[in-house]
């Protein structure tokens, strides 16, 4: 098929291009950074590539962050777990085991999803202390829980709004409870639903920072704490919070390229007539 | 193998009404069809049988056991959906025995029984496919075979053909017919299509706006419908309602439309002179040609013809006596007429139907007045059911 390139789509592609550049020069800068050698860092020669590869910088900023990063992979892959699930539980009540002011709830449960970290900080922190909860990984853990709570909800709750009724009246017609329903039928059903959901609360846990710096102690801090230590020095050499920076990176890279297939699945084809 | 009984069942949704007290009894073993246009009701009771609905006012049965308060799972009725409603992610064994499955019983028993459904499906070569990989008429034959699977006391269909082509209709009603009497089991099919309930019911029931408008068997409910909403629902094309009076000619007693004179067949103490009717007659109760031979010549009159359309071995009229009543005929063969042309038209009275004009109720024979009354009485179901046995043997 031949397209004829008219002007308009060829000032489109020109604004895209430059769009482009412009949102992968810090990308560059910071691989070109992490490549120097610290004395060969400086404004003046900031663009150019380095004279010679220094991949020291990695293995360096690895031995730092390594804790973090330890503590950053137990926190989001806990939390994004356990408020993933509740989520879609929650989403397979609102959706099809409606009662009477579940509309009421779910749309209270919602207004959770615009209340910036920073409004509860106070309170999350005292809370926290209550249940002596704070300073280790399980509070924060239990904060990005609950605080995910109401995206997942909403997202499964839309996403079991597709399954038609009929197949779970078929499944309460076959003998099928609550629970063997979740389990045999929606949960199935729901992997697209899953991955968009993970995906979404595993990028917002791993990058989140205020909750991570004040809720935990030194020793339990996430990756973008220490990262954010790695370059808060008098004298910073560039080099290892750039490389750091790009550690950090690779995990939430990572998912999204194994994971990003399972969007385009329709696993619901077929279930009624097309 | 149970009887199905509805006591004074009504359904609020809110506010609002959708069913008003509904009272029916299903016998063992019967094939009922509930017919009626879209918001009836029809769906509504269905699942309230199943027990997908709750029951708001009421007594629903089945068997001797009261079930309004029985879980859908515990009531053992199988329903298959319009949508089939199939396990998308079970291959079609899978969909066919998970009832068995969750009902705990051993593989080997849900295997066997689920092979045993698909032979007789014609099933077998697809028991490892997923749904996605069927026709449409295949999907329906997976959701029949995982009602059969079951062996329910009830078998529950809502509008399940109505999602397939007119040639696979046909032939699915023809295997469900046949399903039937091969297992026999109560059945209760949801349907807005006459053709549908004519064919497979042993009794029909047509709602509207939640009422009961009348229970009978196809024959019943076309040649005898109970009141003008039954006549023009049942039968393709409507039953044509006309306009009249009683009157009185040579003695006999008739209908007078503005130019003609009518008898009826037999005298009815319950009409009087001078009083208004509406007369239905069904379109294949008005002839032409030579099948007028057999009708008297008092039930003849001259038509024009304003239309014809030729359906394949029938023809329809759209005829208009006295200048101003028009009519539809369904008449054998394939007739081609002038459009204005005139022809003598011969209506088999003996099938008329009359109506009274306000309530638009049937006015009952002076035959249907002396007892065999309609509908659902006892001495009627116990006559049915004997006539069900008769089948079945």
């Amino acid at each position: 098929m031949e397209r004829k390139l008219s002007p308009a789509t060829i000032v489109l592609y020109v604004v895209l291009g430059i769009l482009v550049i412009l949102y992968l020069m810090p990308a560059y800068m910071a691989l070109v950074t992490a490549l120097k050698s610290p004395a060969e860092i400086s404004l003046p020669t900031a663009w150019e590539w380095p004279s010679v590869i220094n991949w020291s910088s990695f293995s360096e900023a690895l031995d730092l962050l390594k804790p973090n990063l330890v503590n950053s992979l137990i926190l989001t892959v806990c939390a994004t777990a356990l408020s993933t699930v509740l989520g879609s539980l929650n989403g397979y009540v609102f959706s099809k085991w409606t009662f009477r002011g579940s509309e009421i709830i779910f749309t209270l449960f919602l207004f959770g999803m615009f209340i910036p970290y920073q409004v509860i900080l106070i309170p999350l922190f005292q809370t926290l202390r209550a249940m002596n909860l704070y300073g280790g990984l399980p509070g924060l853990i239990l904060a990005h829980v609950v605080y995910g709570l109401p995206i997942t909800s909403l997202i499964f709750r839309n996403f079991y709004a597709q399954i038609p009724t009929a197949l779970i009246e078929s499944a309460r017609l076959d003998g099928a409870g609550f629970f063997s329903i979740y389990t045999r039928v929606v949960f199935p059903l729901s992997i697209p639903g899953f991955v968009v959901t993970s995906l979404w609360q595993f990028t917002q846990i791993w990058n989140e920072f205020l909750w991570g710096i004040t809720l935990t102690r030194h020793s339990e801090n996430p990756i973008t704490v220490g990262l954010a230590q790695l370059a808060g020095g008098q004298a910073v050499s560039w080099n290892l919070p750039m490389a750091g920076s790009i550690l950090a990176a690779i995990p939430v890279l990572l998912i999204y390229v194994f994971l990003g297939r399972y969007f385009i699945r329709g696993l619901l084809a077929g279930s009624v007539k097309g | 193998m149970a009887k199905v009984e509805l006591k004074s069942v009504v359904k609020r949704f809110g506010d609002v009404r959708v069913v008003h007290g509904i009272d029916l009894e299903i016998a063992d073993n019967e094939f009922i069809v509930l017919v009626g246009p879209s918001g009836c009701g029809k769906s509504t009771i269905l699942r309230m049988v199943a027990g997908l609905e709750s029951i708001s006012d009421g007594e629903i049965y089945i068997g001797d056991r009261c079930v309004n308060e029985v879980d859908p799972k515990s009531r053992n009725v199988a329903m298959v959906f319009q949508n089939y409603a199939l396990y998308p992610h079970m291959t079609v064994h899978d969909n066919m025995g998970f009832s068995l499955d969750m009902a705990k019983r051993p593989q080997k028993e849900i295997n066997e029984k689920v092979r045993k459904a698909a032979s007789m499906l014609e099933l077998e070569p697809y028991l490892d496919r997923k749904p996605e990989a069927l026709s449409g008429g295949q999907r329906q034959r997976v959701a029949m075979g995982r009602a059969i699977v079951r062996q329910p006391d009830v078998f529950l269909f809502d509008e399940p053909l109505s999602n397939l082509d007119a040639q696979l209709r046909t032939q699915m009603r023809m295997e469900l017919k046949k399903l039937h009497m091969k297992f026999s089991t109560t059945t209760i099919y949801v349907t807005h299509d006459q053709i549908e309930a004519m064919t497979l019911a042993d009794r029909i029931v047509i709602l509207k706006d939640g009422l009961i408008q009348q229970v009978g068997t196809p024959v019943e409910v076309y040649e005898k419908p109970a009141n003008v909403f039954v006549a023009q629902f049942i039968g393709n094309p409507p039953m044509n309602i006309l306009e009249g009076t009683v009157a009185r000619d040579q003695g006999r007693l008739g209908v007078r439309t503005k130019r003609s004179f009518f008898p009826l067949q037999e005298d009815r103490k319950n009409l009087w002179e001078g009083q208004k009717v509406l007369f239905g007659l069904r379109p294949d109760a008005i002839k032409i040609g030579d099948s007028l031979n057999r009708i008297p010549p008092e039930w003849r009159c001259t038509a024009q013809v304003e239309l014809t359309e030729i359906l394949g071995g029938q023809s329809l009229l759209d005829l208009v006596v006295d200048d101003e009543i028009s009519l539809i005929a369904e008449v054998e063969g394939r007739v081609q007429m002038q459009a204005g042309s005139s022809v003598e038209v011969g209506f088999c009275f003996d099938r008329v139907v009359l109506f009274d004009p306000e309530t638009e109720e049937a006015l009952s024979s002076v035959a249907q007045l002396e007892g065999t009354a309609e509908g659902t009485t006892p001495e009627r179901d116990i006559a049915h059911k004997k006539e069900i046995e008769v089948h079945t043997n």
